[in-house]
């Protein structure tokens, strides 16, 4: 093989490696990303079922009840569409009624918003950011409440 | 007193960051001896003058004195010692602080043990150095000043995030640090470089020991941080795609491939260019990370805290460190001449392959950190790529790595044979094989990829031992002979196969650990029984303790394989009342390399507990497959030829192709 052969054997090998990764990339964006949504959202929009979304909002007030087997169920809110959600598992630490939620799964034929992953927040100061945006964009809600 | 003292070394440490940045550029420029000699004695005195700086904070902290913001607000009395003082970087002022100290350390390192670099080179490189610590000094003293007093004192602190109060957290930020910072040497030396307009082969020896112990160190960093993840956030799982791992991983698979090509660079001058790229990129992944933790775009529990100012200051620093040294490679890189050519089907393809798919896999997980970003930024959208994005990206990308780890380790420089290699790895392929045919027979046909990925772990094992074993060359020479010539190989070769090897062994670990992995979710009664892969988890009751500065709820179970008892379990439900913080302490039991994780949740009112279990089979390999790596880091770095400061060697005598 002269130089340039050699050369060229480098350069479309190193190109057919990065076509290949970012055909990869590209495909796995199409299809694998989940999107946050607000219960408003979902009210509103009929989402392809069986497709992973996040759902985020508050706790609704007196809604948390729990079944056998570490089965939980409660409605997250916007404050103005709310939707049941239910979970089997350990919810985190910082789960609380009236505090801010985003859960991870998809929307059953029965309108049930069945969750495998539920996260709060780190801190007693920390609200979920992509929560405490939505809710600043509905207006309901005013930034963080002063830390204790 | 202290606290000032401490304040008052950070700004003069900041003032002398400014001489060091100019003067011993410009006496390499102008090779004037006298300026060059001033840059190692101002690279100790950086690191004195910080380091007083840090441990007037530490002694801030060890004396409870509320009266500076930063201990008030990260700091209780009653917190046990060693919290105390892994407090003193468990917050933003704090570790910010410690990276400049490390930062300032690897500065001194290079002054004390780079003998054998030229004092032009060396002169640069710790100028090139000071830009980065003046950056971050600025920003600490203009931003981040952990040394603010707050008046009057209070009496009491608010202690620090309960969940960072704990001995893998201590540790995990210096590592990381180590590895994040210590790549600031190799970013300095390419900078250098190119000021100076020379590279050669030499460059790269010099340049790869630095590299090495940063990446050796970020290995650790990173499986720390993953251990503490998995039994402190009482989720089971051991890595996330958060972005924040991300943002440290980044940097290591950059470094992996920096390590490789610099390898290529050192004993057949080729790839220059793309080393000396590497060398910036990698340092950038590394500033990106610490904009992308410490700026608060992110909220996690890194983000200690959210302040604009501070995100701008450092996104400053980064688009001048990035923008400015990318620029300065695109106008002088082209300058710099080509090196030594070889086959494709050689060592340094194979080495070439290996740059390639850690690259790729490198962007992977940049689009994956980023793209979320950006879309949230132009379009307001807000989107979450999780695992499923990285599984079906990376996944792919890390196997044909993995495939060509034995082939590259036995081809020759220049011109290697594929198929005298392919025969000389019969041995390892039979391993690799033997292992899937078990794991799917046993397993049966449902786990075929699963048994594929441990032929493939095994693959990578049996495949760099067995290159370690060809050259002892037991057959020809008797046992005897064979483990002499064993003991007497360079250390950088046994660095090779460890590091391989470990590689191998975190891959079996992951394999089975995500595959093999069982669940149980229950709610318990005392006295009732959950069974999950055998073993009967009979929990006996819920009882109070009190510790230091927590109360909990320590649960107590027994543990059963086949009727006797094997351990005693007793994960707890933590509040810090400082705080009014609850944290989950998992309970882990380890068979062999397998582990049972038991985390538990709500107490009900009937008096049950909701309890979550897995068995997560040989997930200890994990963690212990990085060990292996970065022993095989410092194997490597205890290689006479590779040694910080050996003495020089005839280094202009090209090196036969093995």
């Amino acid at each position: 093989m002269t130089r340039k052969q050699r050369r060229l054997t480098l350069i479309g090998s190193a190109g057919v490696v990065l076509a290949l990764a970012a055909g990869l990339i590209l495909y796995a964006l199409n299809d694998q990303i989940v999107f946050f949504q607000s219960p408003t959202d979902i009210v509103a929009r009929t989402i392809p079922e069986g497709s992973r979304i996040r759902l985020g909002g508050l706790v609704e007030e007196g809604s948390v009840t729990r079944g056998d087997n570490a089965r939980v169920s409660f409605k997250v809110t916007d404050l103005e569409a709310s939707v049941p959600v239910t979970y089997v598992g350990l919810l985190p630490d910082l789960f609380r009624e009236g505090q801010g939620v985003v859960a991870e799964g998809v929307i059953g034929q029965d309108g049930i918003f069945h969750a495998d992953k539920v996260l709060a927040k780190h801190d007693e100061t920390y609200m979920p950011k992509e929560v405490a945006d939505a809710l600043k964009d509905k207006g309901v809600w005013q930034g963080e409440e002063k830390p204790k | 007193m202290i606290v000032e003292i401490g304040h008052y070394a950070l700004v003069l440490a900041f003032v002398l960051s400014l001489v060091q940045s100019v003067v011993p550029v410009y006496g390499a420029l102008k090779a004037d001896n006298r300026l060059m000699a001033t840059a190692a004695p101002v690279s100790g005195m950086l690191f004195l003058l910080v380091g007083l700086s840090f441990a007037a904070l530490t002694a801030a902290y060890l004396s409870s004195d509320f009266s500076v913001v930063n201990v008030f607000e990260n700091s209780h009395s009653a917190k046990p010692l060693v919290y105390k003082i892994s407090g003193v970087w468990g917050n933003h002022e704090g570790s910010m602080l410690l990276w400049v100290l490390i930062l300032v350390f690897f500065g001194s390192l290079v002054a004390a043990f780079g003998r054998n670099i030229p004092d032009v080179l060396k002169a640069a490189t710790l100028g090139v150095q000071a830009w980065i610590t003046a950056a971050f000094l600025a920003f600490i003293l203009a931003t981040s000043n952990p040394f603010l007093r707050l008046l009057p004192a209070p009496a009491e602190g608010q202690d620090l995030n309960p969940i960072l109060q704990d001995l893998g957290l201590a540790i995990h930020p210096p590592l990381l640090y180590l590895g994040y910072v210590g790549f600031s040497i190799t970013f300095a030396f390419a900078v250098a470089a190119l000021i100076l307009g020379r590279l050669d082969a030499a460059w790269a020896r010099w340049v790869r020991p630095w590299a090495l112990l940063a990446w050796l160190f970020l290995t650790l960093g990173i499986s720390m941080g993953s251990y503490w993840a998995y039994y402190e956030l009482g989720w089971g799982g051991w890595w996330f795609w958060d972005p924040v791992e991300n943002a440290s991983f980044m940097p290591w698979l950059a470094g992996t491939a920096l390590l490789h090509s610099a390898l290529v660079m050192e004993k057949r001058s080729a790839l220059k260019i793309w080393t000396v790229l590497l060398a910036i990129l990698t340092f950038s992944l590394s500033l990106l990370g610490t904009f992308l933790v410490r700026s608060g775009v992110l909220t996690s529990v890194h983000a200690f805290a959210t302040d604009p100012a501070r995100g701008v200051f450092i996104l400053a620093i980064l688009c001048v460190f990035i923008g400015g040294s990318l620029a300065l490679y695109a106008w002088r890189a082209p300058a710099l001449k080509q090196g030594g050519i070889f086959a494709p089907v050689s060592r340094e393809g194979a080495l070439v392959l290996n740059n390639l798919l850690l690259t790729a896999a490198c962007v992977a997980v940049f689009v994956g950190t980023l793209y979320p970003l950006a879309l949230e930024a132009l379009a307001n959208d807000k989107i979450s790529v999780g695992p499923p994005f990285f599984n079906l990206t990376f996944g792919p990308i890390m196997v044909p790595l993995l495939m060509v780890v034995p082939f590259g380790q036995f081809l020759a420089w220049k011109r290697g044979d594929l198929l005298a290699v392919a025969q000389r790895l019969w041995a390892a392929f039979a391993v690799a094989i033997g292992a899937v045919l078990v794991v799917a027979w046993s397993q049966g046909v449902e786990h075929v990829l699963a048994a594929l990925g441990i032929g493939l772990a095994f693959w990578v094992i049996a495949g760099s031992l067995s290159e370690i074993l060809s050259r002892a060359r037991f057959r020809d020479v008797g046992l005897a002979t064979g483990i002499r010539r064993l003991a007497g190989l360079p250390r950088s070769a046994w660095g090779t196969v460890l590091g391989h090897a470990g590689l191998g062994v975190s891959v079996l670990g992951i394999v089975a650990a995500t595959a093999f992995q069982t669940e149980a979710i229950r709610t318990l009664k005392p006295g009732e029984t959950m069974t999950i892969s055998g073993y009967d988890l009979t929990f006996r009751g819920i009882a109070p303790r009190r510790g230091p500065n927590y109360v909990e709820d320590v649960a107590h179970l027994e543990v059963r394989h086949g009727g006797t008892l094997v351990s005693e379990l007793d994960p707890a439900k933590r509040v810090y009342p400082a705080r009014q913080q609850p944290t989950t302490e998992s309970a882990i039991a380890t068979y062999g390399f397998s582990q049972l994780y038991l985390s538990v949740g709500e107490v009900r009112n009937d008096g049950g507990v909701d309890m979550r279990a897995y068995y997560k089979p040989l997930v200890t390999l994990i963690w212990l497959g990085t060990l292996v790596m970065a022993a095989g880091g410092v194997v490597s770095l205890s290689d006479r030829r590779l040694r910080v400061g050996a003495p020089k060697s005839g280094r202009a005598q090209p090196v036969p192709a093995e």
